[in-house]
Formats: structure tokens, C-alpha cells, sequence
């Protein structure tokens, strides 16, 4: 399907746009503050709206990109956009959780907003353009640059040890990233191109890719994250203002699940099977661990961040079975996270924005003031426990199905994170909502307002009707997931006669 | 009409749970409440139409989830086996409701009461209508986020709180081995489907899978696996502990879910499975030994407690072993048989528990009671029915099926047959013991409360009365009145192949094991009356005398204790280590702190540190890229292929 138009960049550049009119803006500081909140909620919203053309105009039955656009730009590397089965719907999932956060700021963001919707908005153009780059250093470029804003969003809008989690993330990121930026001029200097669908098509020799594997794993294993360079997210969690962790929950630790699904397997098909025991040890230990560490928990963000990452273990695990169901199921997962850690990351922040605290012993007794917000963390927590009817149990049923074919130890060991899922979650809702009210603090607190319940509910409808009716997702996956898969067992049996493969 | 069966309970959950706040507590009754009572009398319609009439539907509703070649889909499935459930769960159900009236009457939190025991409902028959093992799943896992929220629906008590957290991780143990049960059934039959399964089962005898480092038997680790489910689901031994403090719940909950129906519900699964099972000789001995073993087990434990509804659950815990019993030797008629009739008894039992623990201001403790046959004389019949049934008085409901089990087991001539025989005559001897001490403790004898407890009691009101009734005359009469089709001359045609129907040739019963299990019963009876009404000061002689033992048993044998020593202190412990050691020393330790007090220490007064490190990071990345750009331009043209 074409327009006359390029809809990919569109969608990308238009929150970029947005950004650039709340700049412009003048006036004194409440005005423009007011101003800056509706230009930002509208821009999200149009940008969502028209994204969802991609959805609807998507065509399931190919694995080829589509809303293609290329031309020219920096000499060897062009301007090229696209997206199949795997990228479109984390396109979706982004401009869907935007307008949402960018409401839920409405009572939480006081200081310098007009900064804050700029910063916020250049973010989505930059995530956007992650899921949409087919060429490597524009990938590159969106991938690290969504950082800063990032950054800037702890590190002014945070809590009081911001300095700290920042420089946490700051030097996990560095590192990884830095790696990967190496492997990229290797990768060109090899294969003289940073397309993507002609590096896609490359065949690197076996030695360099379990170099560029690594390379590239130092950064995606940071980004998810995974066991045991997961320290920054916790930290990052709880100083970050709830719309950044939403982001960073709903949208970045995706990132790093993207980038193995585009490049790592697909490019590197030979050292992704020897690296595969790899990271199904990790993964589960990740599982295992964070799943006792969030148990320990005092603080509200940080049990939640603990149990992203046991969720993400889940995702590396479906996606290095390299069958239909884990991969599918580690697409849902990630979508599915994206929607439900998002979900709880706002129930924490509305209990932020009334008490300034996510120190679970505060609180307690909740439901007696506010069944509503009960109701609406309730629903969240099953999803997170991965409960069926909820959107949180396809993936992981999917992905433990994949790999149980693959490996059952793995298997046994990754099936204990819904035991200890259920232990950390109801433990967790039990002291938060559950109980009298012993706190007079909490006295007056009150319910969700009609604001919070138009950022909760779509969330909820989501969970709920995914949780019945995956379906539509997983059909959009299909056929991509399919030719990744077909293409990976191509090469490997290519390369087992010793000869490079033939690929289009 | 089958969609009605399904969703009408769903209908009523979502208005009680939606709109409750808006259109009060007393619409949500009446709305769920009736709902539930056409729903009920459709389900009769459904079992004459499926198992008298032997019409069996299959409705497929949507696609659920579908990945390469794993597919599954919403529908609803009705054989005989889920014709029986469907009655035994609306039936019980919609008498819970209408009992619920009466019984919370003065609970300010109806409305969520009332949705919440329709949800039960709708997961339930979602899990007994299903086709395929994830729908089953489904509402597996659904009938326990019901169970949690009602076991924990007085959230102001931190006891109501702990049980409901405990019933849920408990089962999310069972339901550990349910899930790798599933893929494994994927794994060897690659599909989920129950006839799909079934077709293929007898092919697959012989088969071997590589689980974990050792080669098993394919249906044997399938089955053991499913069967790790139901244990968890139907409070048997080893994960059992969650069953006695779901009692927190309010008392109509404890009667429809933890005792007619969701517990029910890992019985259900085997007799569903049982092509499956019928074909894996040692998963079926290990479903027989654990059985027994519960039977025997819960049995030791009721006879010495004090809370009314604790005996009571403990007697479950023991009852459902007779049904896992029964199937274990492969007469999962009779295992279902008893399902069907103990429904009809045990909610009759809990039912009227509630009726004296409301009449007496919430006491549960029966040496709070004493002398209540004569303030409550209609209850005492309904109790005494109960109780009747339960003990397999000649004639009653729960004697036919429960007799018939012991029987049974006795026929079954290898070593874990025989080992079940005694294990179920024991308990029968053990049922009837715990039995009558609650009876007689409960209703004979002198009031043991304060006097104006006493004088307050009255009988229920109309709501609470007509469902005992109801399951009165269910517990006095479903034995006899079904006993031909489910266990006896018409079974083969009353089943058909909804499950496995063991043709065995005929035996003859001697007087001898006819009569054991009622002599056993005779036995506990005399035991309790000479404990209780001849000698009533014995029972404390016994307790000074061996407090340990009393204690062993009241604390059923210390599983609890002994979990918290060896899961949960150690798992608490463990993640607290992990987080301060393991996070925070050694990888933080090692890695970002470490480098970060050296960076800092460069830093520190060199730039304002707010924002330094912002943009030391975007500076070195855009250097980055400007050097891969330039570098790009330089030589780009050159490397072009």
C-alpha cells in the first residue's frame, strides 16, 4: 500500500514537529505551560491516529517491508524507512502509550513543562524512528539519541538521587553502545552497505559474527535488560518521574528485544546457535533471581522494575528457541509488557501524586478509599502474574511453549517465574491495597479522577481483550516471524555443507 | 441455549461488578441470583438433552490463540461428563446465591460479593465447557483469581489475606506441573485438542521423551505432570495446606467453591484426561497412592479440630481423595459419582455450618456451642441429613457412591490397590468419628457461650432454608436416584466416551466387604458417642495425656511448619541476599560503582555534575557519529561493491 505521502515519516517526525511549536511558543509561564500540555496531547494523539492507517493498510501476507521510503542522504547512507510484521506493531504500541503519558503528566509535571513536552515529544519521534530505520546508522542514531531525552527526563524531572541512577545508566549504556558502534563500521567495511535488507540478505563469515554478536549483545543485553547488567533499571525506575518510566518500561527495554529480532538473529544466524545456551542461562537466571530480588522489595517502582526484567528473561528465552510459538510469544510478551508495565507504572504515580511516595509500607488499606484505583491495580497485577483472559499470559505461555521443545530444563526453570510471579504481585497488592487504613495520611486520599481513569481504562481494555483474543497480533507477526525462521534454517543448512548461503 | 448456560453468569458478574455502585446491592442480587437460576434449570434441560438423550455439543465460538502449527479456540463442549458438571456446578451455584441473600445480609459490600461468586461460576463452566486443554486452563486459573478474591474478600482481616495469597501461589505450584503438562502433550500429540489427544493416544504407548536429562515414558510424565495440577486444585496431600485457611472466606463461598465445585475440579481433569490416564499405569498408581493417602490423612486431622468449618474442610480435603482413589484404580465413574453426591452433601454441610455459626454472632469454635438441637431444630435435621450422607449412613446418597469406591478399590489386586482399600476403610472409620463429634459437640450437650448468644439464635430466614432443603433432599436421594447411570447397568450408555468406562467383568461382592465400610462407620459412631455424650470429660483426659499428639494432628501432622522452614523462610532470605549481595555488592560493587567513584572523583569540580553528564554522553555519542560520518563521505565511494 502507498500514499502520496510518506506515512512512515510522518508518524516519525511529527511528534519532532510538535516539539518544535511548544518551542516556539511564548507567553508567560502558565499559559505556556497550558499551551505546551495541549500541543504535546494533540500532536501524540494525530500522530497516533495516523499511525493507525499503518495497521489497517498493513498487508499480513508478505514478510517484505512495507510504507517503504528511500532517498538519498549522507553519501552511502540514504534516508531508508520501512516496517513488516515485527516492527509495525511496537510502531503502534509507541504512539498508543504517548498521548497516554503525556496525560497522566498533567498533574505529576509542575516545573518547566514547556521543556518537558519537548523533550518528551522528541523522545517518540526518536523511538519511533527506531522500529522504522532500514539502514543501520540511522538505526543507530535513533537508538542512542532516544537516550538523551531520556536523560534529561530523570535527571531534571527525577526524584532526589537522580544524579545516580543517571550515571548508572549513563555508564551501562556507554559501553554497550560503543561496542556496537564498532561492529557497525565493521559490518560496513565487510559488507560495504548499511542497508538493512542487503546486510539482511549478507552473509558474514563465521568468525566475524560471533564478533559482531557479541558486540551488538553487549548493547541489546544492556537496553532489555538482562541478568546481570540490570542494575541501572531499578535505580532508573525510581528516581524517573512515572511518565518515564512508563516510557522506559512500555517502550525502551523493548528496544533491546527489537534489536536481536532485526539484527543478531537474522544477521548472525551462526553465532546466534552457538550463543543461544548463553542466553537461556541468563534468561533464566534472570527469571529465578529478580524474581526473589523484587520479592525483598520496599519500594513500590522498584519491585515492579525487578519483575520487567524477570519479564524480559521470559522474552530473551521465546526468542532464542527460534520456533513459531517462542518468538511469537516473545513479540507478545514485549507488547504485551508494554501495555501492562505501563498500566502498573501509572498506578504508581497516581499514588505518587497524592502521597509523594512509592514506599510500599505507606500505604495500605487503599481499596477502603479507593476501590476504583483497587479494581484498575488489580487487573494489572493478574496480567503481570501472566493470568489467562490477560493479555500477560499469551506471551509467556507461548514463549515456555517454544522452549519447551527446544530445551525442558530451561523450560522447568523459567515456568518457576509464574510461581514466583504470583508470590511478588499479590504480595506486593496485598500490603499496598488490602488491609485497614493504619496511616492517617491516607485518610483523605482519593479516588481515581475522571483524568486518570481516560489514561487507565484504554490500558485495561487492551489487557482484557488481548488476553481473549490475541489473534489480531499474532497474525500481524505471522508471516514475518515465518520468514525469519525460514530464512535462519536456510542459512544454518547452508552453512552445514560448508557453502555460503544463496539468499535473494 | 448452551451459550446461555455460559454467559448468563458472566452477564451478572459484569452488572453486579459494573453497575453495582450505581444500581444498589439488592438489584445485584436479584439480577445474579435469577440469572443463575436459569441458568441452572437450562443445565437440566442440557443434561437430559446430552446425557439421557446422548445428543453431544460441540459449539465453536472464536479462535484464541493460533502460532505455527499450535492452535486453540473459545468453545463449548458438552459430553455426559460436562452435562454432570454443569448440573452439579448451576445447581449448587444458584442455591449459594440464593442462600448468600439471606446469609450477607448485613455485609455493606453485596454488590462485589455477589459478582465475584458469578465470576466463580462463569470460570468454572468456561473450564468444564472446554474443548481443549488451554480453554480448561483458562478457567482453571479462573476459578482460582475467584477463589483468591473471595477468600479474601473481608480485606480488613490480615488472617483473610494471608489464606488468600497462600490459596493462590498453592495452586500457582500445581499449576506449574499443569503448564508443563500442557506442552508436553503439545510436544508428543502436537495439538491440545481433547480428540485430537485421544485419538492418537493409544499410538503413542511406548513412547519416550527426553525430560530434563532422562528418557520417560511420554504419557506417564504428561499425565503426572496434569495430575501436579490437580493436586493443587483439589487440596490433596503434599499441597493440601491452602484448603483448611480458605475458611477465612465468608461461609457460601466456602461451600460452592471449596467444597461442590472448584475443588472438584482436579477430579474433573482426570476423569476428562482419562483416555490419557487409562493408558499410563504408573501416573494412575501415584494418582491412586495420593488419594488414599489424603483420604486417611485429612481424616486424622478433622478429628481433632475445633473450628466447625475447619472439620469440615479437612473433610473434603479427605473426600476428594475418595474420588482421586476411585480413579486411580480406573473407576472414574464412581470417582465422579461421588463428586456428584458429595456436592449435594458437603454444600448441604457448609450450608448449614453457616446457618449456626450466623445464629450464634460469627463463633466457629465448637467448644463455644453445645445444646443447639433444641434452639435450632430445623437446622439440627438438615445438619443431621448432612452428616448422614457424609458418613454413608445405609441409604443416603453419600453410601452409595462412597461404598461403591471401597469396594472398588478392593477389586484392584495389586499392592497399591490394596494399600487404598485400607487406607479409604480407615478414613470411613476416621469420617464418621469427625462426624459426630461436630454433631454432637455442635448440638447435643449444654450451651458452652455466653447465655445471650444463646437466646438470640433463631432459625434461618426463607433464602437460607429453601437451598438446604433443596440439597437435603439431594443428599438423601441422589445416590439411589442416579446410582443406575453412573455406576451402574446403563453406565456404558450414560457415559458413553466422554470417559473411560471400565467394562470389568462383574464381581461378586462378598457379604464381608459389603459391610465393611458401614461397620467402620458403625464403629466411629460408637467411639464418638461414648467420647462425647457417655464419657464427655474423656475427650480431655486424652488431650492431658498426649498433648503432642493432639497437637501433631491439629496442626495437620505440621505440613504448614514445615513449608515455612523449607520454602518460604529460605526463599524470603534468599531474596534479600541477592538483592544487597548479589546486586548491590558484587555487580554494582564490581561494575558501576566501582568505575563511577573514579569517574566522579575526576568530575567532581571540574563540571557541574547535573548536567555534565548529560552531555558528556550526547558529546562523546555525536562525536561518534561524526567521525562514522565522516568516514562514511571520505571513503565511501571507494568501498561501494
Amino acid at each position: 500500500m502507498s500514499y502520496g505521502w510518506p506515512i512512515l515519516s510522518t508518524v516519525t517526525f511529527l511528534p519532532l514537529v510538535g516539539a518544535l511549536l511548544i518551542f516556539a511558543l511564548r507567553g508567560d509561564d502558565e499559559s505556556a505551560a497550558r499551551n505546551a500540555r495541549y500541543i504535546a496531547l494533540w500532536t501524540t494523539l494525530i500522530t497516533f491516529v495516523i499511525s493507525l492507517l499503518l495497521w489497517i493498510d498493513f498487508d499480513p501476507t508478505t514478510p517484505k517491508f512495507q510504507f517503504v521510503e528511500e532517498r538519498a542522504w549522507l553519501g552511502p547512507i540514504r534516508f531508508h524507512m520501512g516496517i513488516d510484521g515485527i516492527s509495525m506493531p511496537f510502531v503502534i504500541l509507541t504512539t498508543l502509550l504517548m498521548p497516554l503519558t503525556v496525560l497522566s503528566t498533567y498533574g505529576a509535571i509542575k516545573t518547566r513543562v514547556r521543556e518537558f513536552m519537548i523533550a518528551f515529544l522528541m523522545l517518540e519521534t526518536l523511538m519511533l524512528g527506531v522500529f522504522c530505520s532500514l539502514d543501520l546508522v540511522m538505526f543507530y542514531l535513533f537508538f542512542e539519541g532516544g537516550l538523551i531525552p531520556m536523560f534529561l527526563i530523570i535527571g531534571i524531572w527525577g526524584g532526589s538521587n537522580r544524579v545516580y541512577a543517571s550515571f548508572k545508566f549513563f555508564l551501562y549504556t556507554l559501553a554497550g553502545s560503543l561496542l556496537m558502534l564498532i561492529a557497525i563500521l565493521a559490518m560496513y567495511w565487510e559488507a560495504g552497505t548499511t542497508n538493512i535488507p542487503e546486510l539482511l540478505a549478507y552473509d558474514f563469515p563465521p568468525e566475524m559474527q560471533t564478533w559482531l554478536w557479541l558486540a551488538f549483545f553487549a548493547s541489546f543485553a544492556v537496553k532489555l535488560p538482562m541478568w546481570p547488567v540490570h542494575t541501572w533499571l531499578p535505580d532508573a525506575h525510581v528516581q524517573a518521574p512515572t511518565a518515564g518510566s512508563v516510557v522506559l518500561a512500555g517502550i525502551l527495554l523493548k528496544l533491546g528485544g527489537y534489536g536481536f529480532l532485526r539484527f543478531s538473529i537474522p544477521m548472525f544466524p551462526l553465532a546466534s546457535v552457538d550463543f543461544a545456551p548463553l542466553i537461556f542461562a541468563l534468561s533464566v537466571i534472570a527469571v529465578i533471581y529478580t524474581s526473589l530480588v523484587a520479592f525483598a522489595q520496599e519500594d513500590m517502582k522498584k519491585l515492579i522494575a525487578y519483575s520487567s526484567i524477570a519479564h524480559m528473561g521470559f522474552v530473551t528465552i521465546g526468542i532464542f528457541t527460534l520456533n513459531m510459538q517462542g518468538l511469537q510469544g516473545a513479540i507478545f510478551l514485549m507488547l504485551s509488557h508494554g501495555i501492562v508495565s505501563a498500566g502498573l507504572f501509572l498506578c504508581v504515580g497516581v499514588l505518587y501524586d497524592r502521597m509523594h511516595t512509592h514506599e510500599i509500607a505507606i500505604f495500605g488499606g487503599l481499596v477502603n478509599r479507593m476501590p476504583l484505583y483497587a479494581a484498575a491495580f488489580m487487573i494489572f497485577t493478574m496480567a503481570n502474574v501472566g493470568l489467562p483472559g490477560t493479555s500477560g499470559f499469551v506471551g509467556e505461555f507461548l514463549s515456555l511453549l517454544g522452549v519447551y521443545q527446544v530445551n525442558t530444563w530451561v523450560a522447568l526453570l523459567a515456568a518457576t517465574g509464574v510461581i514466583l510471579s504470583a508470590c511478588y504481585s499479590l504480595w506486593l497488592y496485598r500490603r499496598v491495597i488490602f488491609g485497614e487504613i493504619t496511616n492517617p495520611a491516607l485518610n483523605l486520599i482519593q479516588d481515581l479522577s475522571w483524568r486518570e481513569i481516560v489514561v487507565i481504562a484504554p490500558l485495561i481494555l487492551m489487557t482484557i481483550f488481548f488476553g481473549f483474543h490475541p489473534n489480531p497480533i499474532l497474525d500481524v507477526t505471522a508471516t514475518s516471524v515465518e520468514a525469519l525462521i525460514a530464512d535462519f534454517n536456510a542459512n544454518l543448512a547452508a552453512a552445514e555443507q560448508g557453502s555460503p548461503a544463496q539468499a535473494e | 441455549m448452551y451459550h446461555a448456560i455460559l454467559f448468563l453468569p458472566l452477564i451478572g458478574a459484569l452488572f453486579a461488578g459494573l453497575f453495582g455502585r450505581f444500581v444498589g446491592a439488592r438489584a445485584c442480587e436479584i439480577v445474579t441470583t435469577s440469572l443463575m437460576f436459569v441458568a441452572a434449570f437450562l443445565s437440566w434441560i442440557a443434561f437430559y438433552q446430552v446425557a439421557i438423550e446422548g445428543n453431544d455439543i460441540r459449539i465453536a465460538l472464536i479462535g484464541f490463540m493460533q502460532s505455527g502449527t499450535f492452535e486453540t479456540y473459545w468453545s463449548i463442549r458438552v459430553d455426559t461428563l460436562t452435562a454432570v458438571m454443569l448440573v452439579v456446578v448451576n445447581t449448587v451455584s444458584s442455591l449459594v446465591h440464593l442462600y448468600s441473600v439471606g446469609y450477607m445480609d448485613h455485609d455493606p459490600h453485596r454488590e462485589r460479593f455477589f459478582s465475584y461468586l458469578s465470576l466463580f461460576t462463569f470460570a468454572m463452566l468456561a473450564l468444564v465447557t472446554a474443548d481443549d486443554l488451554v480453554q480448561l486452563f483458562f478457567g482453571w486459573e479462573g476459578v482460582g483469581l475467584a477463589s483468591y478474591l473471595l477468600i479474601g474478600f473481608w480485606y480488613k482481616k490480615p488472617s483473610a489475606n494471608a489464606a488468600a495469597i497462600k490459596a493462590f501461589v498453592v495452586n500457582r505450584v500445581g499449576d506449574f506441573g499443569f503448564l508443563l503438562g500442557i506442552f508436553t502433550v503439545f510436544y508428543v500429540f502436537g495439538a491440545v485438542q481433547y480428540d485430537t489427544i485421544f485419538a492418537a493416544a493409544e499410538g503413542k504407548v511406548g513412547t519416550t521423551i527426553k525430560f530434563l536429562s532422562w528418557e520417560v515414558p511420554a504419557l506417564e510424565l504428561a499425565c503426572f505432570l496434569l495430575f501436579m495440577g490437580a493436586m493443587g486444585k483439589s487440596a490433596q496431600f503434599l499441597l493440601h495446606t491452602w484448603l483448611p485457611d480458605a475458611m477465612e472466606g465468608p461461609t457460601p463461598v466456602s461451600a460452592l467453591i471449596h467444597a461442590a465445585t472448584m475443588v472438584t475440579a482436579g477430579v474433573f481433569l482426570v476423569a476428562r484426561m482419562s483416555p490419557l490416564f487409562d493408558l499410563a499405569p504408573y501416573a494412575l498408581a501415584f494418582v491412586a497412592i495420593i488419594g488414599a493417602t489424603s483420604a486417611f490423612f485429612a481424616a486424622t486431622a478433622a478429628v481433632v479440630q475445633t473450628d466447625i468449618k475447619r472439620v469440615i474442610a479437612y473433610s473434603t480435603c479427605s473426600q476428594l481423595g475418595y474420588m482421586f482413589a476411585a480413579e486411580g484404580v480406573g473407576a472414574y465413574g464412581a470417582g465422579v459419582f461421588h463428586l456428584f453426591t458429595h456436592a449435594c452433601f458437603k454444600a448441604l454441610l457448609f450450608l448449614c455450618a453457616g446457618a449456626v455459626i450466623h445464629t450464634l454472632a460469627d463463633n466457629q469454635d465448637m467448644r463455644r456451642m453445645g445444646g443447639l438441637r433444641k434452639v435450632i431444630p430445623f437446622t439440627w435435621v438438615m445438619m443431621l441429613i448432612g452428616s448422614l450422607a457424609l458418613t454413608a449412613f445405609p441409604l443416603t446418597s453419600g453410601f452409595v457412591s462412597k461404598d461403591y469406591i471401597i469396594e472398588t478399590t478392593w477389586f484392584d489386586h495389586t499392592p497399591v490397590g490394596q494399600y487404598t482399600y485400607w487406607m479409604v476403610l480407615i478414613a470411613a472409620f476416621l469420617t464418621s468419628l469427625y462426624t459426630w463429634r461436630l454433631m454432637f459437640l455442635t448440638f447435643e450437650g449444654n450451651f458452652r457461650g455466653p447465655k445471650e448468644v444463646r437466646d438470640h439464635a433463631h432459625e434461618p430466614p426463607w433464602t437460607m432454608s429453601v437451598p438446604l432443603i433443596v440439597l437435603a433432599a439431594g443428599a438423601l436421594f441422589a445416590g439411589f436416584g442416579f446410582r443406575h447411570l453412573f455406576i451402574g447397568a446403563d453406565k456404558a450408555s450414560f457415559w458413553r466416551d466422554s470417559i473411560v468406562v471400565s467394562s470389568g467383568a462383574h464381581h461378586d461382592v462378598p457379604l464381608w466387604l459389603l459391610l465393611s465400610p458401614t461397620i467402620a462407620m458403625t464403629l466411629g459412631f460408637l467411639i464418638a458417642w461414648y467420647c462425647y455424650m457417655w464419657r464427655p470429660l474423656l475427650p480431655f483426659g486424652l488431650l492431658k495425656r498426649f498433648p503432642a499428639a493432639n497437637q501433631f494432628l491439629f496442626h495437620a501432622w505440621y505440613f504448614d511448619a514445615l513449608y515455612d522452614r523449607i520454602f518460604v523462610r529460605p526463599t524470603k532470605w534468599l531474596g534479600n541476599f541477592l538483592w544487597k549481595v548479589g546486586d548491590g555488592k558484587i555487580i554494582d560493587g564490581l561494575g558501576p560503582n566501582g568505575i563511577a567513584a573514579r569517574v566522579l572523583d575526576i568530575t567532581r569540580g571540574v563540571v557541574k555534575l547535573q548536567t555534565g553528564y548529560i552531555f558528556h554522553y550526547a558529546f562523546i555519542m555525536l562525536i561518534g557519529v561524526a567521525l562514522l560520518i565522516t568516514y562514511f563521505i571520505v571513503a565511501g565511494g571507494a568501498l561501494q561493491p
